[in-house]
C-alpha cells in the first residue's frame, strides 16, 4: 500500500513567495548589464500601406545613436507555427496594421532613442484597409498577403463526423442561434521586455519575458542566422502571461540584432500602448450553431460555423481556428457533428491565444444555446446538461480520447452549493442565477513543430550536503509551475518544496520543456519531474536498504528521512542516505522525460484538440441587474473544477479565482475595440478591467477524479475554469431580466437595447443577425472512431 | 533639459542626485537608484503598480516628479521590511497565495501598509476601497483581501 502523501495535496505558499513580496524577484526589465543601452521601435501610423522608402540618415547622425535598422537588416520571415511563416521583425515593403514595427534604434538613453525615431523618415503609400470579417470575406478588398484583391482568407475548414443530416432527421426539436464574441486582450501588468547581449566570443544571450523560451531559441537562430548552440535564451519570471507572451515578438529579435551590431547589451521594454498593438489576444468570432435534440434533451446532431477575425498575421491562428471547433464534443455526447470555420485577415493587430485559446467563444455560444433549447423542451439547465454529459473513458465522434472525467460531479456539486435548483427562475425581477460547464486540455497533444522528442525533460542533481537541484525549462508565469515541480520532487524524495533549489527556463542550464501554454506544464513537466525524482529515489533506496538490511519495498521516504515502514526512529537521515548512495553510485544525477501518447485522429486538423487528459468545470453565477441602467452586479460565483488531483490546493484555488476574474472581465467589460482599423484606446485608462470593487466572492470546489496518467493523478487548472463563467453570466442575466445578450462583452447598452426590444413585444435579444456569405466547400467526411456507438 | 540637484530620502537613506526636472520618481528609483522592486505598469496612473509611500501616503511614482519628493520620506518595497524582519503583510501575502505573478505585489503591499497605518482594523469593504486603485490581473483579488485581513489581525496582537 502506498503511504499517504506528505507533501502533495497540502496548502503551501509558492516557493518564490518571499522573493515576490520583498520585491526581489527580477522580471525582464529589472535585469541590466554593465553598458546596457536602450532600444526603441518605430511603428506604423497606417493600417495598410506600402513602404516606398525609409531614410535613416538623420537618425544615424544624431549623437548618442549607436545603430539604426530596418526590415532589410532582418529579412528572414518567421512565425510561431511552421505553416504560418508570415511575419518579419521589421516590416518589409508593406505594413498591415497600425503599430507594426518598421525600424528600430539603439541609443545611449531613452530620450535619444525617441528623438532618433522622430528623425527616421518613412515614405508610405496608403492602401484601402480591411476592417471586419465581413469586409475581409468580400471579393473586392485588397489582399493583405499577396497581390490584387480578393477574399482575405487565412484558412478555412469543413469537417463532418458521422452523418449530420441523418442526425437532424432523427431530432424532435431543432434550434439555431447566432453569437458574436468580441475580441479582448491579456493586459498582463508586466510590459513585454527583452534584453540581448552579444558577447565578444560571438555568443548571444537573450533575456525575455516569454512563455516559450524553447521556441524563441529556435527563432532567434533562424532570424539572426546563428547556430542554436551559440544562443542562450533565459526566460525571466513573467509578470503575467495568459497567452500574451507565447508568440515570438519583434522586440526580442530586434534587441538581439541591435546588440550584435553595437556590441552592447540592448534592452527593449514596450510601452503599454505598444503592448496593445502587439496583442495576440482573443479572436473576435462570429458563430452560428444548429443543434438537433430528442424530446428528452439528448443531442442527435450539431452543426457549428465559426468566423474568426484574425488581424494582420497568422500567429497561432491556424490552431485558434481549429480550436473553435474541437472541444464541444469533450463535454457532451454529440453523435454527429459538422464544423465549418474560416479565419480572415484584417488590418488590425494579430490575434492569437488567450486563456482558453479559441474555446471560450464557442463555449459561450453552446452554453447559451443549450439553456434556450432546454426552455423550449421544458427541461431545466441542469437536466439537459446531465442528459448529454460525456462519460469517462470514452472516445468522441471527432476522435478525442476522454479518460478521467469528473463532469457530473462538478455539475452536481456546484448546483448543490449554490442551491441552483431552488433559485433558478425564482429570484424575482432583476435577480438571477446561471449555469454553464466547460472542459480544457491538460497540454496540447502535439508540439508546435513536428518532432518525436519528449515534450518535457527534467534533470535532478543531488550534492554531497544533501542539496537537491531541479532543472527544467518550464517558466513560471505566475501559475506556480516552479512550486509544482518542487512539490512533485519533494514528495518523492521526502523533502519540503522550499528546501529544493530550482533552476528554470534557461536554455544553457535546463533541458527542454516546450513552454507555459496549453495548460501543459503540470501534466508534462510534472510527469518528467516524477520520473527523474523516482530515479534518484531508487538509488537512495537501494543504498539505504543495504545499510538497514531491509527490503527496498519496505522503506518509506518522508520528512527528510528514510526508514522501514512502522519504525520511523530507526531510519537514516536524508543527508546520510545521500552519502551512502554517492559512495555506491558516484555522482547522483538523473533525468526524466514525458512524451504524450499518440492520439491524433485520421484527418487533417486532428492534431488540435487532442490531449492526454481533460479538465472539467461547472459554474453558477448569481447577478443583480438594474433594469433602468443595464448595470450588472455579480454577487457570487460558485465554481467546481475537476483537477484530477490538487498537488497544492492553495495554488489550484488561486487559478480558479483568477480564471473567474478574467472571465468576468471578458463577459462584462473588456474589449479590444477599433474604429475601423484604429484602436479605440490602447491604454489601461480606456481598456476597463475589474477592480477590487467589481470582484465578487468565489466559492471553489475541487473535484478529484485522479487521472490515470497525470502526475499523482493531476490535471490542469490554469485555463479550464474560465470557460463556463462567461456563458453562466449570460444565462444569469437572462434569468434576471428575460433578455438574451448573444454578444460578448455584455455591456449595459446592449442590455438596455434588449429590454427595449422586449418591451416592444420583440424577443428581447441583442446579438448578430446575419452571417457573411462564405462557401466553406463540401465537408471532409470523417468516420467516427471504431466502436463509437450512436446513442 | 534643466537639471537640479535633489536630496532624496529613500528607505531611510539620504542620497544627493543630479536629476532632470521632468524625470519621474519611478524613473529615478529604478534607473538612478537601482530600486527595481517598484514596477512600471501603465505610465498613466491607472494601474497602481508603481505605488510607493511618500511620508507614509501611497503615491503613484509614475505621476510624481522626483524633484517633488525633495525633503520628504520615500518608502519602496525594498524598505518595507524593518530590522531584517518582513512586514506582517509580506508574510500574509506569501501564506495566502495573494501573489501569483507577483508584479502588482509591491504596489499592493505599500498601499495596504498605508491603510493599516491609518486604520489598523479595517473592514473588508475598507480594504476594497483602499486597494481599488491597484489592479491585479492574476488573483481575482480575494486572496489579497484575506491576506490584508490576516495581517491586520496579527499586527493588532
Amino acid at each position: 500500500m502506498e503511504a499517504e502523501h506528505t507533501v502533495v495535496g497540502r496548502r503551501r505558499p509558492r516557493v518564490d513567495a518571499m522573493a515576490q513580496t520583498t520585491g526581489r524577484l527580477a522580471y525582464a526589465d529589472d535585469v541590466t548589464l554593465p553598458g546596457t543601452v536602450i532600444g526603441r521601435q518605430l511603428r506604423s501610423p497606417h493600417a495598410h500601406a506600402l513602404i516606398n522608402a525609409i531614410d535613416t540618415s538623420r537618425a544615424e547622425a544624431l549623437e548618442g545613436v549607436l545603430a539604426v535598422i530596418t526590415g532589410r537588416d532582418l529579412p528572414t520571415a518567421y512565425g510561431i507555427l511552421p505553416v504560418s511563416q508570415d511575419e518579419h521583425a521589421l516590416a518589409v515593403e508593406k505594413v498591415r496594421h497600425v503599430g507594426e514595427p518598421v525600424a528600430a534604434v539603439a541609443a545611449l538613453d531613452a530620450e535619444t532613442a525617441e528623438e532618433a525615431l522622430r528623425l527616421i523618415q518613412v515614405e508610405y503609400r496608403p492602401l484601402d484597409d480591411v476592417a471586419t470579417i465581413e469586409e475581409a470575406l468580400t471579393e473586392d478588398r485588397p489582399l493583405l498577403h499577396g497581390q490584387g484583391v480578393g477574399p482575405n482568407v487565412h484558412r478555412s475548414v469543413a469537417l463532418e463526423f458521422g452523418d449530420v443530416d441523418a442526425g437532424f432527421a432523427r431530432a424532435d426539436h431543432i434550434r439555431e442561434d447566432l453569437f458574436f464574441f468580441g475580441g479582448n486582450t491579456h493586459a498582463a501588468l508586466e510590459l513585454h521586455a527583452a534584453l540581448a547581449s552579444s558577447e565578444a566570443d560571438g555568443k548571444l544571450t537573450v533575456w525575455s519575458s516569454t512563455q516559450v523560451p524553447h521556441y524563441l531559441h529556435r527563432t532567434v537562430a533562424t532570424v539572426l542566422d546563428l547556430e542554436m548552440n551559440r544562443i542562450r535564451v533565459i526566460a525571466t519570471p513573467n509578470g503575467g502571461g495568459f497567452g500574451g507572451k507565447t508568440d515570438l515578438f519583434s522586440h526580442e529579435l530586434v534587441a538581439a540584432k541591435l546588440s550584435m551590431l553595437t556590441g552592447r547589451p540592448v534592452k527593449i521594454t514596450l510601452t503599454r500602448e505598444e503592448v496593445f498593438y502587439t496583442h495576440r489576444g482573443r479572436h473576435p468570432v462570429l458563430m452560428w450553431l444548429r443543434t438537433g435534440f430528442r424530446s428528452d434533451g439528448s443531442i442527435t446532431s450539431m452543426h457549428l460555423r465559426t468566423h474568426l477575425d484574425g488581424g494582420a498575421y497568422g500567429s497561432y491562428g491556424m490552431a485558434s481556428l481549429y480550436y473553435t471547433g474541437a472541444l464541444q464534443t469533450s463535454t457532451y455526447r454529440i453523435p454527429n457533428y459538422r464544423f465549418e470555420g474560416v479565419r480572415a485577415f484584417t488590418n488590425k493587430p494579430p490575434c492569437g491565444p488567450k486563456r482558453g485559446h479559441g474555446t471560450p467563444q464557442p463555449r459561450f455560444a453552446l452554453e447559451c444555446h443549450l439553456d434556450q433549447a432546454a426552455a423550449e423542451l421544458g427541461l431545466d439547465p441542469v437536466t439537459i446538461r446531465l442528459r448529454n454529459a460525456i462519460e469517462p473513458h470514452t472516445m468522441t465522434v471527432n476522435h478525442l480520447r476522454i479518460t478521467s472525467c469528473g463532469l457530473n460531479e462538478c455539475i452536481e456539486k456546484v448546483v448543490e452549493a449554490s442551491a441552483f435548483d431552488s433559485r433558478f427562475g425564482r429570484l424575482g425581477p432583476g435577480h438571477g442565477v446561471g449555469l454553464a460547464i466547460g472542459a480544457y486540455l491538460s497540454g496540447a497533444g502535439l508540439p508546435i513543430y513536428f518532432n518525436d522528442m519528449p515534450q518535457s525533460e527534467v534533470q535532478i542533481k543531488v550534492d554531497r550536503g544533501g542539496g537537491v537541484t531541479v532543472y527544467s525549462m518550464a517558466i513560471d508565469i505566475g501559475q506556480g509551475s516552479t512550486s509544482m515541480l518542487a512539490t512533485v520532487v519533494g514528495e518523492r524524495l521526502g523533502l519540503e518544496p522550499g528546501e529544493l533549489a530550482m533552476v528554470t527556463a534557461d536554455t544553457d542550464l535546463t533541458p527542454v520543456d516546450l513552454g507555459s501554454y496549453s495548460s501543459r506544464v503540470t501534466f508534462m513537466a510534472g510527469n518528467a519531474a516524477l520520473e527523474a525524482a523516482d530515479r534518484i529515489r531508487d538509488m537512495i533506496l537501494e543504498a539505504v536498504a543495504d545499510e538497514l538490511e531491509a527490503d527496498v519495498g519496505d522503506l518509506v521516504v518522508a520528512h527528510g528521512r528514510i526508514f522501514v515502514r512502522g519504525t520511523p526512529d530507526a531510519g537514516v537521515a536524508w543527508t546520510d542516505a545521500v552519502r551512502a548512495a554517492t559512495e555506491r553510485f558516484g555522482s547522483l544525477m538523473a533525468s526524466g522525460s514525458y512524451r504524450a501518447p499518440r492520439l491524433a485522429g485520421p484527418y487533417r486538423g486532428s492534431g488540435v484538440g487532442i490531449s492526454p487528459a481533460y479538465s472539467y468545470s461547472a459554474a453558477v453565477v448569481e447577478v443583480d441587474c438594474d433594469r433602468d441602467t443595464g448595470m450588472v452586479d455579480v454577487k457570487k460565483v460558485w465554481l467546481a473544477h475537476d483537477i484530477g488531483r490538487a498537488i497544492n490546493p492553495l495554488l489550484v484555488e488561486g487559478q480558479i479565482e483568477g480564471s473567474v476574474y478574467m472571465a468576468l472581465g471578458e463577459a462584462l467589460f473588456e474589449e479590444q475595440a477599433f474604429r475601423r482599423t484604429l484602436h479605440r484606446g490602447p491604454s489601461l485608462l480606456d481598456y476597463k478591467m475589474p477592480t477590487f470593487l467589481e470582484m465578487p466572492p468565489v466559492e471553489s470546489i475541487l473535484v478529484e477524479s485522479i487521472d490515470p496518467e497525470g502526475p499523482f493523478g493531476a490535471k490542469e487548472v490554469g485555463q479550464g475554469p474560465l470557460l463556463p463563467v462567461i456563458p453562466a453570466v449570460a444565462n444569469a442575466i437572462h434569468d434576471a431580466l428575460g433578455v438574451r445578450i448573444d454578444e460578448v462583452p455584455i455591456t449595459p447598452d446592449k442590455i438596455v437595447a434588449a429590454l427595449r426590444d422586449l418591451d416592444r413585444g420583440g424577443p428581447g435579444r441583442f446579438g448578430p443577425t446575419d452571417l457573411p456569405d462564405f462557401d466553406f466547400g463540401p465537408p471532409w467526411p470523417v468516420e467516427p472512431p471504431e466502436g463509437f456507438a450512436v446513442p | 533639459m534643466a537639471k537640479r540637484v535633489v536630496t532624496l530620502s529613500v528607505n531611510g537613506a539620504t542620497t544627493e542626485l543630479l536629476v532632470a526636472e521632468h524625470r519621474t520618481l519611478l524613473e529615478v528609483l529604478r534607473h538612478d537608484l537601482g530600486l527595481v522592486g517598484t514596477k512600471y505598469g501603465c505610465d498613466l496612473g491607472e494601474c497602481g503598480t508603481c505605488t510607493v509611500l511618500v511620508d507614509g501616503r501611497p503615491v503613484l511614482s509614475c505621476l510624481t516628479l522626483a524633484v517633488q519628493t525633495e525633503g520628504r520620506s520615500v518608502t519602496t518595497i525594498e524598505g518595507l521590511a524593518r530590522g531584517g524582519r518582513p512586514d506582517p503583510l509580506q508574510t500574509a501575502f506569501a501564506e495566502h497565495g495573494a501573489a501569483q505573478c507577483g508584479y502588482c505585489t509591491p504596489g499592493m503591499l505599500l498601499t495596504a501598509r498605508a491603510l493599516l497605518d491609518d486604520r489598523p482594523d479595517p473592514s473588508r469593504d475598507d480594504i476594497k476601497q483602499a486597494l481599488a486603485g491597484n489592479l491585479c490581473r492574476c488573483t481575482g483579488y480575494n486572496k489579497i483581501l484575506d491576506a490584508v485581513e490576516t495581517a491586520a489581525r496579527e499586527s493588532g496582537i
